[in-house]
């Protein structure tokens, strides 16, 4: 079989499946389909959400920085550096998780898992959605298009090569790891 | 020694365990990642797909040709697909995961919001559905969320994505310490 796998192929479409119905095993084993361990993040009271996040950008990372360099894939999928756009766009993000107790991804998985609240807050987003493509030419004029420096990555604008923050992001994230693990067990 | 069902391994064990180690499940995530990658070159992602729905919601009122004639859905055009069926399967997953471990509950109020803010269904009701509004259309201005942009993007250093994550935490740090701050509760 030929990669990547189109997906608009049977295949492809299968394949979706597959890794839908992992990811959303994952993210309920992980209880980030949980109201109380989103919100406990932004308390500093529960650290599983970061844990996970971490560790999959770690693991997942390095994964697809081999494959890469050995040209297996075909190329990054970069999301636009838009200043405003991104900056504004994580901060309204960051109020919605608190409010919502829940982001897109655990939004969806939660709601499967018979939470109420997090239905309601689904509704919500699709009209957040509605509101978006309505008031979507303001936002391209007025917001997206200011500080828009394209499809960077942090190699791009440091001049600092992959393997260096690779070689920065492991041991780092592995001192908070410890540092989370040492104050869990002192708060017992 | 008597064996608990926590401690059983095999498939079904497993999956009927309440939670797994978190570091297990970001090695999973980091796994799914490279074969999302790898096999179908399509980044995991799912804020995209849930303004597809939005598109759909959109057409029962206005029918989807003025829906396609708008200036977003014109480039995200709602058509069932891969990340439809992602995204449903991910609910599949979250389901089976939830019934087999015996967590399935329909959870109206959960205890944090409670010990904060009272046990009132309506004003927890509300409070998750401006949030829903607000945080996709953080999700649009930024090009993405958690997923999108804070594990595919992030893992690819990419600078959109490591901006997009920093604000996020920083913005959602202030917003809990400005809306929990019942003192006498101990959750």
């Amino acid at each position: 079989m030929n990669l990547p796998v189109s997906t608009s192929s049977p295949a492809g479409l299968l394949l979706a499946g597959l890794f839908g119905l992992i990811f959303g095993i994952l993210l309920h084993k992980g209880r980030v389909t949980d109201y109380n361990v989103i919100v406990n993040l932004f308390r500093f009271r529960d650290f599983t959400v970061l844990k996970i996040m971490l560790t999959a950008i770690l693991v997942g990372g390095i994964g697809v920085a081999l494959m890469m360099s050995g040209g297996l894939l075909e190329g990054w999928h970069i999301k636009e550096m838009n200043v405003l756009g991104v900056v504004l766009g994580g901060v309204l993000f960051g109020i919605g998780m608190v409010l919502y107790g829940y982001c897109p991804g655990t939004g969806v998985a939660a709601i499967a898992t018979g939470s109420v609240h997090a239905m309601v807050g689904g509704l919500g987003m699709i009209v957040g959605g509605v509101i978006y493509a309505l008031t979507f030419a303001w936002a391209k004029g007025s917001i997206l298009s200011v500080g828009a420096l394209g499809k960077l990555r942090l190699a791009d604008v440091t001049g600092i090569p992959d393997l260096v923050w690779w070689i920065i992001l492991v041991p780092a994230s592995l001192l908070v790891f410890r540092f989370l693990n040492r104050r869990e067990r002192a708060a017992g | 020694m008597e064996s608990s069902p926590c401690c059983q391994t095999g498939p079904s064990a497993l999956l009927k365990r309440k939670s797994w180690n978190p570091y297990a499940v970001g090695v999973g995530i980091g796994v799914l990642s490279w074969l999302a990658f790898l096999v179908v070159n399509k980044p995991i992602g799912m804020s995209t797909e849930i303004s597809k729905f939005s598109g759909w919601f959109a057409s029962l009122f206005v029918g989807m040709e003025r829906v396609t004639a708008n200036g977003y859905w014109s480039g995200t055009k709602p058509s069932f697909g891969y990340e439809t069926i992602f995204l449903l399967m991910t609910a599949v997953g979250a389901l089976l995961s939830s019934k087999l471990s015996g967590t399935f509950s329909f959870e109206k109020v959960p205890a944090v919001w409670s010990a904060h803010h009272g046990p009132g269904v309506a004003k927890r009701m509300i409070t998750a559905f401006l949030g829903g509004i607000i945080i996709l259309y953080g999700a649009r201005l930024a090009g993405g969320c958690t997923s999108g942009h804070g594990i595919s993007g992030t893992l690819q250093l990419a600078v959109s994505s490591w901006v997009f994550f920093i604000s996020m935490f920083a913005s959602g740090i202030v917003t809990a310490a400005l809306t929990f701050r019942n003192k006498t509760t101990r959750l």
